[in-house]
């Protein structure tokens, strides 16, 4: 169940309060997130809209553990990660959130193999381990057949979906994805929008999802809205 | 339609460290070329000058330096007596000479160096008429007195003009000092050589050369058959050039095989830097090649703009090269000649011709290292290049 | 290593490049190798020098001769235990560019005094018996392609005519810089066709002593046993004689030094640039691997490890190279008879091409460390 009035219950995965975020622009200091709540159960499929520069994506890396807030406090799973150091951080993110970008971000010089096995290098699995999980994580996405090509060898939607791949192949707590279809063409938006689908209903995982496509957002079960530096909830749930 | 330098000059100006470093890459490869060469040059310059195509200089058959000849009275006056030797007067120009070797301490290291110490006849200024005395005056016969060469003093300690000098198991005042034109000589010591003789123990009526002066060069080559044919005497003789032309070989060629190799091997390093910088420029500018392409320039234009970038980092590299190499033009240093195991002061020379060699050298390298990527940027595909982010 | 696939994969992202850069390690290190083997040339002498050993020139001049006389007076100095003398020949071998030592010898003292030289009992046997015998270094034999048995004439120089030996056995030194391009033969043989000028006299004494910590005080008492005599003499260890013919032959060290100097300092800013232009280039690349969850002590490590690895390739193949040229003996031909890399060189050399890997490496490597993922990822 998703709130953005800051009086959730204390069982919520994601749990934000007061969230603040400024930046220093030359001699401006502009305040992109405003004392932002935000609480998100185990199984939910979000989607955040709003304009361009509106702070989606900071929210996002906030969430993520990539940026640090202002002001307010983050708490994913009962860990308070507002205040951890960064190398604490660093292991927290591993173990905890995975990233799924716009641009992919897939290492050219590796396979798709490589490329997904990349977050479990930093665990203590063995090769064969590994391997298990890689090869689990791409026959989710489908790409099995595809493991020791490279990204120049795959297309826009085969490269996005290693990135989903790569994203899903620790189990990590949370799936963040900042705009993943941007730079898709309709049908291969469509394909991973279904996957992302399938992973909230069949494989229980939780989804925050960043976008300016509508078509995209309506896949999510909420929709939220970045207004003025606080989330509003937008169709197909309470307004307030 | 030729692309405008400007845009080059920008472009070079715009990644300046990685011009620096490729630019840096060919003056160190010019600078330590030209200097050894310098070295070199130097070196063989003062023994070529130690000689002059007028005097000639005689030998024992067989000897292959000074030290290891001999000469007696009666050879001597054999020479004396041949054509194409100059006269004063009645007085033939012809000073028998001794050569022996005595260690003093050298300014530089404190440690000890082998000075040639040259016997002479009192008539030596005229046989060798480039030689003039610059300081004090010239030593008097039969007496324990030394002129010395222009760079003895600054090479050897103790050699003040005045001061009292032990060698020998003698000891000598230094009376006055020559210059001999930067060659050979000015690193020795002139004495009377019947007084050498004494104090050395050397037989008197030996010499271990006679140098003589001629009428004009060309009376060389009649005097060299007068000699070589009689029956009289067995000696060998040289035209001074020669001879001394010959003592520079070894340390010549020493320096010149270890500057070309040492030049060389880093002239490959520094078009390895060129060619980085070069690749690593057209892989930046991917974009902006393609689009003016696209717009209409060819490939050779483009292959042309690349390699002028090369030649400009090349052509600063070589002549800041041969600036910093400059300074060095006249500074002595010395080494062991090892014909007449005596230690030679030296110095280096820079010539125009050595200059000029270094640049094109670098001009070489700029070519080597700006084609390749050239070339590479002007066959990328437009297309691919344009949408690349 | 498990991350071993990220490395590599890393360096065979731009061939070229990595080759480039390859190639300007092997090229400092190719130059650095040789000019480690010209300073041990230069240098052999001193250090070939026996530490036991002292040399007694005449005080005046080193071409100047000492009586043979002088041996028994010697031996009662304290302290030595050995006294042998050599005598420079200086001979003409077909041309003058043939240039190797021949010096006349005292039979029995030569062998003893200079163990490192080896020859088999039979041969030197042979040759004490032969009056016009002569011992060869092994470098000579391989340079003219002598063998035991051949007639070898030599025009002499100082001491004038033709002379003619037998070579009767060859001598190999017991380590890599011992000098075998030396031509030795009896001083009996050029006692007897001496000129009268040289009678009765050599060259120069070599002395042995019994502890090396003496030498100061024994040189001392063997120069004023023979001084105010016609005769003075100089005595100094083998090694400060040496030394002293290379400080004569100009600052070599200067000289190397100073060219190895420009060598590394342009590598070091090549590779160092190099290495910024490829981490910037992947900027996008080490912050998705941050993002992930590697630490930034990682992607130091990651960076740096690519600098050293190049470092490390590039700087062996170099000095590979360099021993392989040494293999083909002194290019200029008889000015450098020991033309030789050694084990230490080597590992000098080495050493250093992974501090300039490090230090090329390391502001690349700390910028990627320091990275702001958030930056990086922020869309253009």
């Amino acid at each position: 169940m998703v709130r953005v009035d800051g009086r959730g219950d204390g069982n919520s995965l994601v749990r934000v309060r007061g969230l603040d975020k400024k930046y220093q622009r030359g001699s401006e200091e502009i305040h992109v997130l405003q004392g932002l709540n935000l609480d998100v159960d185990a199984g939910d499929f979000v989607a955040f809209m709003g304009p361009s520069g509106s702070g989606k994506t900071t929210l996002l890396n906030l969430l993520g553990g990539i940026d640090l807030p202002s002001a307010g406090s983050i708490t994913v799973a009962g860990d308070e990660i507002t205040h951890m150091s960064a190398s604490k951080l660093t292991a927290w993110r591993a173990r905890h959130v995975g990233f799924i970008f716009q641009m992919y971000n897939l290492i050219p010089v590796l396979t798709a193999f490589q490329n997904v096995e990349l977050p479990l290098l930093l665990t203590k699995l063995s090769s064969a381990e590994r391997r298990k999980h890689v090869e689990t994580a791409l026959g989710i996405v489908g790409l099995s057949d595809r493991m020791q090509h490279y990204p120049r060898q795959l297309s826009g939607g085969q490269e996005q979906r290693v990135g989903i791949a790569r994203a899903i192949v620790a189990d990590p707590t949370f799936l963040l994805c900042d705009e993943p279809t941007g730079d898709l063409d309709r049908r291969s938006a469509d394909e991973v929008m279904d996957l992302l689908g399938r992973l909230v209903r069949e494989h229980h995982k939780t989804v925050l999802l960043v976008t300016h496509d509508p078509a995209a957002a309506q896949r999510a079960q909420t929709v939220l809205h970045l207004d003025k530096g606080v989330l509003v909830e937008g169709r197909a749930a309470e307004v307030r | 339609m030729a692309i405008p330098l400007a845009y080059n000059v920008r472009s070079l100006r715009v990644r300046w460290t990685s011009t620096v470093v490729a630019v840096l890459g060919i003056t160190g490869t010019v600078g330590v070329f030209v200097a050894m060469m310098a070295l070199a040059k130097g070196f063989r310059a003062t023994l070529v000058s130690s000689g002059s195509p007028r005097n000639a200089i005689v030998r024992r058959a067989g000897a292959t330096s000074e030290m290891e000849s001999a000469v007696s009275t009666d050879q001597l006056h054999v020479i004396e007596d041949m054509p194409g030797v100059a006269h004063k007067g009645s007085e033939p120009l012809v000073s028998p000479e001794t050569v022996v070797v005595a260690a003093f301490p050298l300014k530089a290291t404190g440690t000890d160096a082998n000075v040639q110490v040259r016997g002479v006849s009192p008539r030596v200024l005229e046989v060798r008429d480039q030689v003039k005395i610059i300081a004090g005056r010239f030593f008097r016969p039969g007496l324990d007195e030394l002129v010395v060469g222009r760079n003895v003093a600054s090479t050897y300690a103790g050699f003040d003009l005045g001061s009292t000098v032990k060698f020998g198991g003698g000891t000598w005042t230094v009376v006055g000092v020559f210059d001999a034109g930067g060659s050979a000589f000015d690193s020795e010591l002139w004495a009377d050589s019947e007084v050498v003789k004494q104090v050395y123990k050397r037989p008197l009526n030996v010499y271990q050369s006679v140098t003589a002066r001629l009428t004009s060069a060309d009376a060389y080559p009649a005097f060299k058959d007068a000699i070589t044919s009689d029956p009289r005497v067995t000696l060998q003789v040289d035209r001074e050039t020669d001879y001394y032309e010959k003592q520079s070989r070894a340390f010549t060629r020493l320096v010149t095989v270890l500057g070309v190799l040492v030049g060389g091997v880093m002239s490959i390093g520094a078009i390895i830097a060129a060619l980085n910088t070069m690749y690593s420029a057209v892989a930046e500018r991917a974009r902006e090649i393609a689009t003016m392409r696209a717009v209409g320039f060819g490939t050779g234009s483009v292959v042309l703009s690349f390699t002028f970038e090369a030649l400009c980092i090349a052509l600063i590299g070589g002549l800041l090269g041969c600036i910093v190499v400059l300074p060095l033009n006249g500074l002595t240093t010395g080494t062991m000649n090892w014909q007449t195991f005596s230690h030679l002061a030296f110095a280096f020379r820079v010539t125009p011709a050595l200059l000029l060699g270094g640049v094109i050298f670098a001009l070489a390298m700029g070519i080597a290292g700006g084609v390749p990527p050239a070339i590479r940027a002007a066959r990328a595909r437009i297309a691919v290049a344009l949408r690349e982010l | 290593m498990k991350y071993r696939h990220l490395i590599f994969a890393n360096l065979f992202r731009k061939k070229i490049r990595t080759t480039l850069t390859l190639g300007s390690f092997a090229v400092a290190l190719f130059l650095f190798g040789l000019l480690a083997v010209v300073r041990g040339a230069f240098n052999q002498g001193v250090e070939v020098a026996g530490a036991n050993r002292l040399v007694v020139v005449n005080k005046v001049s080193i071409i100047q001769p000492l009586p043979i006389s002088y041996e028994q007076k010697l031996a009662q100095v304290p302290g030595v235990t050995l006294i042998n003398h050599e005598n420079w020949f200086g001979g003409v071998y077909q041309d003058e560019r043939n240039f190797f030592p021949q010096f006349a010898i005292e039979d029995e003292t030569q062998r003893q005094m200079f163990p490192e030289f080896i020859v088999p009992d039979e041969q030197w046997k042979t040759f004490s018996d032969d009056r016009e015998g002569a011992i060869v270094g092994e470098d000579l034999v391989k340079r003219f392609h002598w063998k035991v048995g051949d007639r070898i004439p030599v025009k002499g120089t100082i001491f004038p005519g033709t002379w003619e030996f037998n070579i009767r056995g060859i001598y190999h030194g017991s380590r890599p810089q011992d000098d075998t391009t030396q031509f030795w033969f009896h001083y009996k043989y050029l006692e007897e066709r001496e000129n009268p000028y040289w009678k009765g006299l050599i060259g120069w004494y070599t002395v042995r002593i019994d502890n090396p910590d003496n030498a100061a005080r024994i040189a001392r008492d063997i120069d004023a046993t023979f001084a105010n005599s016609p005769w003075e003499t100089k005595t100094e260890t083998e090694k400060a004689f040496a030394a002293g013919f290379v400080k004569q032959a100009g600052n070599i060290e200067f000289l190397l030094l100073s060219i190895g100097s420009v060598v590394f300092f342009t590598l070091l800013l090549v590779t160092g640039n190099t290495m910024a232009i490829a981490v910037r280039e992947r900027m996008r690349e080490l912050a998705v691997l941050k993002a992930v969850g590697f630490s930034d002590a990682f992607v130091l490590s990651l960076v740096l490890g690519e600098s050293l690895l190049l470092a490390a390739i590039g700087g062996g193949a170099g000095l590979a190279l360099s021993k392989l040229f040494t293999l083909g003996g002194d290019p200029t031909r008889g000015m450098l008879p020991y033309f030789y890399l050694t084990l230490p060189a080597i590992i000098v050399g080495l050493l250093a091409a992974l501090a300039v890997g490090m230090a090329a490496g390391i502001l690349p490597a700390w910028s990627a460390m320091r990275l702001r993922v958030v930056d990086a990822l922020r869309r253009v």
